[in-house]
């Protein structure tokens, strides 16, 4: 079974208010943002018959705005873009970085941020990043507009907590108070481009003049059915001198808030044992 | 509805079939630009790159209705069989095409990547451009040396 061009309806709204009008007149309509993930369900003919509310049109929402507090990105924008953005890539690092690991050109010149929050997958490669500077989602809908933090988007496995009708409209990024005294992005992939991750991690961590941690923040994502922070090692982390016993304390605290599992990717155990090691690894860098 | 009208290799087109025909299928079966290959249909394998507004992208991704307006690039647009573009060359002189499934993504893809980075651009970077194109033959040395060629010849040119 293949994709069937002619039994599919496509609406193409060219606002985001009509945008929702359409959807809430019909909220089994698929949202199209970049279609990097979409097509190829379709191409499998899995959507076959259905509505797509072709999302192409909203050129407002392409944009990235900068300003006091913070970035707002518009849920359009894309990997490429964001990849690419100066404030983005200065002030928020991680999120460029893993940006500059999904798929490769072809996927990131097309895929967008909203899409890929709204396909809620596991193995996300921005959710990590996007965890630990503490984004949060704007939502459009037919009962107005609500944010929510990034974390709360996700309900499951490819499942968000979207109500009908409603549309991702931009991710908004606060500018974090000061610069962190240590951040890393890493990803773990069968190989650097084209990979769909085993493991990765953001961090950011800050320490005072003494190497006492004031705030950790720590992300992992393919590892539970969401992308989780490591509460229980960033609390074993607060007011602690970060050395090398605090550091193997924390990476000892992992599988309190995560649960990985065995699948085609990888296994329970590899996922635990290297996520632990980039863990205790960040730390360990950040004490010297 | 009405016709979808965008830009491919220099020429307005307008399209008036179902708007979730995919943009290969809109190249290759109505525009019989037969040059880019559909490999494997699910954005691993980037043999049907083409450029959108200047940017590779998998044309099998992506619905004609969502490119409306857009620039799109070709294969058929670098040069003609009497005519290489000295990519093309590069690729004939290094041996960069073996079975050639995967030959016009990589050229569109190593196209964008001269066209940003010129002489500039290097081994390291000419392997990111191609990362997201499979080539099950060559091994991706003679491809890198293929493009590593045609960059250095663009570089002469330009002195």
């Amino acid at each position: 079974m293949r994709g069937d061009a002619k039994s599919m309806t496509v609406l193409t709204p060219a606002t985001p208010a009509e945008a929702v009008a359409l959807l809430s007149r019909d909220p089994g309509a698929l949202p199209l943002a970049g279609g990097t993930d979409l097509m190829v369900g379709w191409n499998m003919g899995l959507l076959n018959g259905r509505v797509v509310l072709d999302l192409s049109r909203l050129d407002a929402w392409r944009r990235v705005k900068a300003a006091r507090g913070g970035v707002s990105v518009g849920a359009l924008v894309t990997h490429a873009a964001l990849r690419r953005h100066p404030v983005v890539s200065k002030r928020f690092p991680l999120l460029s970085a893993a940006c500059a690991t999904v798929g490769a050109a072809q996927i990131q010149n097309r895929g967008t941020l909203g899409g890929n929050l709204a396909n809620a997958s596991p193995a996300a490669d921005t959710f990590p990043a996007l965890a630990v500077y503490e984004a949060s989602v704007r939502l459009t809908g037919p009962s107005g507009p609500r944010e929510l933090p990034v974390l709360e988007l996700f309900a499951g496995v490819k499942k968000t907590r979207l109500r009908p009708g409603e549309l991702i409209a931009s991710v908004e990024l606060p500018f974090p108070e000061k610069a962190p005294s240590a951040a890393l992005f890493r990803k773990v992939g069968t190989r650097l481009a084209q990979a769909i991750s085993k493991t990765m991690f953001a961090g950011l961590l800050w320490l005072d003049a003494d190497g006492v941690v004031e705030e950790a923040r720590l992300s992992f994502g393919s590892l539970a059915p969401t992308v989780r922070r490591l509460r229980a090692a960033e609390a074993s982390l607060k007011g602690r001198r970060l050395d090398a016993a605090a550091a193997a304390a924390a990476a000892d605290l992992l599988d309190a808030d995560v649960s990985p599992i065995d699948d085609v990717r990888s296994t329970r155990e590899y996922r635990l044992a290297a996520s632990r090691n980039i863990l205790r690894r960040f730390l360990e860098g950040a004490a010297r | 509805m009405s016709p979808i009208v965008l830009t491919v290799n220099g020429k307005r087109r307008s399209f008036g079939g179902p708007a979730f025909t995919r943009l290969i299928d809109f190249l290759r079966e109505t525009l019989r630009l037969t040059g880019t290959k559909e490999g494997c249909g699910e954005g691993e394998c980037g043999a049907c790159t083409v450029l959108i507004d200047g940017a590779p992208v998998n044309s099998c991704l992506v619905p004609v209705c969502s490119v409306a307006g857009a620039k799109v690039e070709t294969v058929e647009s670098l040069g003609a069989p009497e005519k290489l573009s000295r990519l093309q060359q590069g690729f004939l002189d290094c041996a960069g095409a073996q079975c050639g499934i995967c030959t016009p993504g990589m050229l569109m893809s190593a196209h964008a990547h001269l066209k940003a980075k010129g002489a500039k651009a290097d081994d390291a970077s000419v392997r990111e451009a191609i990362s997201g194109n499979l080539c099950r033959c060559t091994g991706y040395q003679h491809i890198v040396d293929s493009v590593l060629c045609a960059a250095r010849k663009t570089a002469k040119r330009k002195r």
